[in-house]
């Protein structure tokens, strides 16, 4: 069984890209994009691993991340978080909500890889 | 018989007594040891130095020529004294605070410090009091002969004029020994008040001895002196009316203005309070001298034969009768009397000619710069020395013109007229503040010539230095000009008319011309201080350590700091000088302290100048009210200079906080502008990156699906330079920098071209116009107005949500405007939405794919350009915006 | 002497003291008129006004108005000359 990811990005074009990547290189990922329910899908889908976009119409990324961290089901689902504000602060704001890792927009397709393949508990 | 050997060892010891009583006071009041000196026993004393050789021998004269006439001479004096309330006590007021040295210095000073005034006063003086001292010696003289006369061993009688001589000499002499050792400051001179004040208890004394040795030794009692009286020449009372109130009043303007009596009165005194005591006390020795003149007159046109000198009977009665002692005490009485007004007429008239004639001269020759102050008193105390030597010189040769025959009274009377044209002008200057300068000259110089014309030149005798001719005729043959007969006023005594015409022209001239003419600054100032004197502080402190001037301070400063601080300042100061109570010592010391406390009221150069006033005498010199009035000018415009900074530094700060805000605004929304801008630009170049890696990557891709992905890229390319062609473009906007290019359009044409440029975006949509009423000519700049068109219908594609959307557009032309309505039927705007949706980077649904949010903002920036505005209409059953343009040109 | 003590003090005496140097002012004005006096005597039935006469009248007149003079002399304490600077009493000048 491979393993899932979860993708909270509500840019579709940046979607299809993240999706094809991982499921060329073998993982099984699903999709959503927008805020509002994206804590339930996690609920529902409990994923192995979190792609999480800040800018998300409804709820933030943080919000969404503070909220799954304090259940206990998924607190300790690993979570990379993707923004386009790429300031230190932004940085700081995502470890203390709970990422695991923080990437910025644009980011190179294999260092995304190469991160989901590392975060992925074994 | 007495010799006149005798005569002269007992004048020559007299005169060394004096001096060494002079020498003895001196030395008393240097040591400060002259606390008796201050008694106004002493002031009294000296003002005896109006009872000269005129009163002790000439009064006899009078009266034998001419009755009770000769009372005059002493009632005017005493009716000075009893009202010295008026004038005396302002006189001696002024005279100290001002530290007046003679009466040419307080006319001067009074004028402006004028110095012509003083020279001219100088002159006149001199001038009027020459025939006076030439009376002394010829009285002195006269005397001497009397007992050369009486002494049968004596075999020539000394020449008369070398007695004259002789006696000017040693007068000189001893003046100059007494009256120049060295110079006051005051021009106080203590030897010689004492000394004087001596010489009047001598010449009382001598002059009631023979008085009463006639009324009780040769009359044999009060009763048959009077019965002697009224039988004698002078029995009855016929003194004309004008002569009595003419001579009273003569009298009473000499007594003020003579020179000596201007000094022992008020150069010389002490305290104002002794004024005092001389108010009563000399009416009462001035009664006691005259009291026995008539008795010993009428004895003398009873008992000597006719034909004698009645000037002499004080000294031929005593004589007749074999009473050699008391003929010496009295010849002592003449001689001391003559040289007591000799060395103090002498002493005066040297200061003045000193100080306002030789000495500016000597100071203007030698440039008046830079003087050592021992040169000056050495220079000071020569030109003294010779101004007296000189003055006796006058005295003689008056005499030897005026040929030494005139009666004695006559003299007198002549001197008298002189020094009383001075009084309008010092009268004028004490109560008048309109007395100026000129007219002060005008009147001296008028008075002084009628009197020269009147009075003077005819009292040498005729033809000596007036023609007869003029003395009949009048000059050039006018009647109404003969010098004794002015203006056909005839018969009247020679003196009284003189007087009279001097005097009224001298006032009318002085009042006149005063009045016409403006007097200067300082004239004013000094007007000021003498008028009111009595309202400023007042006088100078007598010796060093008065606490009289502590008291003046203390009042002053109570008046500036305040009653309580005042006290306690003087408190402090006094006990730390030792002293009890509440009046420190007036030493330079608690002078600066003072003056250092008060100016912190009122101003350096104001304190300074209130300190020395009191202190130091001087008067508020322009200068220093000018220093002052500079100080508080610069002082306000120092204040309001600050108060303006004050005011401005408030404002500044005022405007500085609020740009500072602003800025903080400003910057807040910069950072919250370029963050959202950075989010915008991020996005699409993900997509860009992600996919183009992808194709780049792939080995195997379908051809779809590199179309696709090819195409994504591009999309996103496009979608990222429209963004920054919006972003770009709306900078422009809101600088104001864009140019717009007015042309004349149809509203149809630009829907038309608008409808087609925006055919590609979203969905389809129905685009519903009424074209006739779009037939609307516009004046503007039609791309942009095509750019907020396309906008609107961009934007209805993209968002509008019905099932079947639909864009109405609707134009309506009214007056000055155009109004164009974009309404579709979609949802609208939400209404908490409705405030932002002109905001940048805000979005609807935030599902931004196709547009940054710019769109509506670029269409506000246009229109606001364009003059006009876009607004959505809330409540529409979907999304409804309003242009308005304007028609006209604006 | 601070101004305020002063002013009590004068005030109790104030009115005797300005009386005073009234006196003080018309006593010349007095003297002036009873010495001009003798002028106005007119000779009764043609008899003469003999010289002794006058001289006494004079010379009583001169002693009254020196007694006067010292009177209000006495009067005006020395606080009077100081009180002028203080402006407490009137004084004449213009």
């Amino acid at each position: 069984m491979s393993k899932q990811v979860l993708v909270i990005e509500d840019e579709q074009n940046i979607i299809e890209a993240i999706s094809f990547i991982l499921a060329r290189d073998g993982w099984d990922v699903k999709t959503h994009s927008n805020g509002h329910d994206a804590v339930d899908v996690v609920r529902v889908r409990n994923p192995d691993l979190i792609i999480l976009d800040v800018m998300l119409p409804g709820k933030s990324g943080f919000d969404i991340l503070s909220e799954l961290r304090q259940d206990a089901q998924m607190a300790h689902t690993p979570v990379l978080m993707l923004t386009a504000r790429g300031q230190k602060k932004d940085r700081e704001m995502a470890e203390r909500a709970g990422a695991n890792k923080f990437m910025t927009k644009p980011f190179s397709n294999a260092e995304v890889l190469e991160t989901v393949r590392a975060m992925m508990p074994s | 018989m007495a010799t006149l050997n005798i005569l002269i060892v007992v004048c020559v010891l007299y005169v060394a007594f004096l001096f060494a009583v002079a020498f003895g006071a001196d030395r008393a009041a240097r040591q400060g040891r002259g606390a008796w000196l201050r008694s106004p026993v002493i002031y009294t004393l000296s003002l005896s130095i109006y009872c000269t050789a005129w009163t002790f021998y000439g009064a006899v004269g009078f009266a034998a020529r001419s009755g009770l006439e000769y009372l005059t001479i002493y009632l005017g004096p005493t009716l000075v004294m009893i009202g010295w309330w008026w004038t005396l006590r302002k006189m001696v007021r002024v005279g100290r605070s001002q530290r007046i040295t003679s009466i040419a210095d307080l006319i001067s000073s009074r004028y402006g410090k004028s110095n012509l005034l003083a020279v001219c006063v100088t002159l006149i003086a001199v001038i009027g009091t020459t025939p006076y001292i030439a009376l002394q010696l010829q009285s002195v003289t006269l005397s001497f002969e009397a007992f050369a006369q009486a002494d049968p061993s004596q075999v020539n009688a000394p020449n008369p004029q070398s007695t004259a001589l002789w006696v000017a000499f040693g007068l000189a002499l001893f003046t100059i020994l007494f009256g120049t050792r060295n110079l006051d400051a005051n021009e106080r001179h203590h030897g010689v008040v004492m000394a004087i004040a001596l010489e009047a208890v001598v010449k009382l004394f001598a002059l009631l001895a023979v008085g009463v040795f006639v009324v009780w030794g040769l009359a044999g009692g009060i009763e048959q002196t009077f019965a002697r009286i009224d039988a004698s020449n002078i029995a009855r009372w016929d003194v004309p009316g004008s002569r009595w109130v003419g001579l009273t009043l003569l009298s009473a303007a000499a007594f003020i203005c003579l020179p000596r009596m201007f000094q022992v009165m008020v150069v010389e005194n002490e305290d104002e309070g002794h004024l005092r005591t001389a108010s009563w006390a000399f009416p009462v020795y001035l009664m006691m001298i005259s009291l026995f003149v008539v008795p010993i007159a009428v004895l003398g046109l009873d008992l000597l034969p006719q034909g004698s000198n009645p000037d002499l009977f004080v000294l031929t009665l005593p004589l007749h009768e074999g009473q050699d002692g008391l003929a010496i005490l009295s010849f002592l009485g003449g001689f001391s009397s003559a040289t007591s007004m000799v060395i103090v007429a002498s002493i005066a008239l040297s200061t003045m000619v000193s100080n306002h004639i030789v000495m500016p001269i000597w100071l203007w020759s030698t440039g008046g710069t830079a003087i050592m102050s021992g040169d000056v008193r050495h220079v000071a105390l020569l030109a003294r020395r010779l101004s007296i030597a000189g003055i006796l010189f006058l005295g003689y040769l008056y005499y030897q013109i005026s040929g030494g025959g005139t009666a004695l009274a006559a003299i007198g009377l002549v001197s008298f007229a002189g020094v009383a044209q001075f009084l309008p002008a010092l009268m004028g200057g004490l109560f008048w503040r309109g007395g100026n300068r000129v007219g002060a000259v005008s009147g001296l110089g008028v008075g002084f010539f009628l009197w020269l014309y009147c009075l003077f030149l005819p009292s040498f005798g005729p033809n000596v230095l007036l023609p007869q001719s003029v003395m009949d005729l009048g000059l050039f043959g006018v009647s109404w000009l003969r010098p004794e007969a002015m203006f056909g006023a005839e018969g009247l005594n020679r003196v009284v008319h003189a007087v009279m015409w001097s005097l009224s022209f001298n006032t009318m001239a002085y009042v006149l011309v005063s009045m016409i003419s403006f007097p200067e600054p300082l004239e004013r100032l000094q007007g000021a201080q003498f008028v009111n004197v009595f309202q400023h502080s007042a006088t100078a402190g007598s010796w060093s350590g008065s606490m009289a001037r502590s008291e003046d301070l203390l009042i002053m400063s109570q008046r500036i700091l305040g009653a309580k601080e005042a006290q306690a300042f003087f408190a402090q100061a006094a006990s730390e000088q030792g002293l009890v109570g509440y009046l420190p010592e007036p030493t330079p010391d608690f002078l600066l302290q003072l003056e250092r406390e008060l100016s912190g009221s009122v101003g350096v150069a104001t304190a300074h100048a209130m300190i020395s006033q009191i202190v130091g005498g001087a008067a508020v010199s322009v200068e220093d009210l000018l220093a002052v009035a500079n100080e508080a000018a610069q002082i306000m415009e120092y204040s309001s200079k600050l108060e303006a900074k004050t005011e401005e530094q408030t404002r500044t700060a005022r405007q500085l906080r609020e740009a500072n805000e602003k800025l903080t605004q400003l910057s807040q929304q910069k950072d919250e502008f370029l963050s959202q801008i950075s989010h915008e630009l991020r996005t699409p170049m993900t997509s860009i990156r992600a996919f183009s890696e992808i194709l780049r990557d792939a080995d195997e891709l379908d051809a779809d699906k590199q179309t696709h992905y090819a195409s994504i890229i591009h999309d996103e390319t496009i979608r990222l330079t429209r963004l920054l062609n919006d972003l770009l473009d709306l900078s422009v906007l809101e600088n104001g920098q864009v140019e717009l290019s007015r042309q004349e359009g149809q509203l149809i044409d630009l829907l038309d071209r608008a409808e087609s440029a925006a055919g590609d975006v979203g969905h389809n949509i129905t685009i519903q116009r009424s074209r006739e009423v779009e037939e609307i000519t516009v004046y503007s700049d039609l791309d942009r107005l095509v750019q907020v068109f396309i906008n609107l219908i961009s934007n209805a594609r993209k968002y509008c949500d019905a099932e079947s959307p639909v864009l109405s557009i609707k134009a309506a032309d009214q007056d000055d405007k155009i109004t164009l309505d974009f309404h579709d039927n979609g949802s609208g705007i939400a209404v908490d939405q409705q405030a932002v949706a002109f905001e940048k980077f805000s979005r609807i649904g935030q599902t931004g794919a196709d547009g940054a949010g710019l769109g509506l903002a670029i269409c506000r920036e246009v229109m606001l350009r364009l003059g006009g505005s876009i607004s959505y209409l809330p409540g529409q059953n979907g999304a409804a915006f309003r242009l308005v343009l304007p028609k006209a040109e604006t | 002497m601070s101004g305020k003590k002063t002013a009590v003090f004068v005030d109790r005496r104030g009115y005797r003291r300005r009386r005073m140097t009234d006196a003080a002012r018309l006593l010349p004005i007095l003297g002036a008129g009873l010495i001009c006096i003798p002028l106005l005597w007119k000779r009764p039935e043609g008899t003469e006004i003999s010289t002794s006469s006058v001289m006494i009248y004079l010379f009583l007149v001169w002693g009254g108005l020196a007694l006067l003079a010292a009177v209000i002399s006495r009067y005006l304490a020395p606080e009077d000359i100081s009180q002028d600077r203080e402006g407490n009493v009137r004084n004449d000048e213009a």
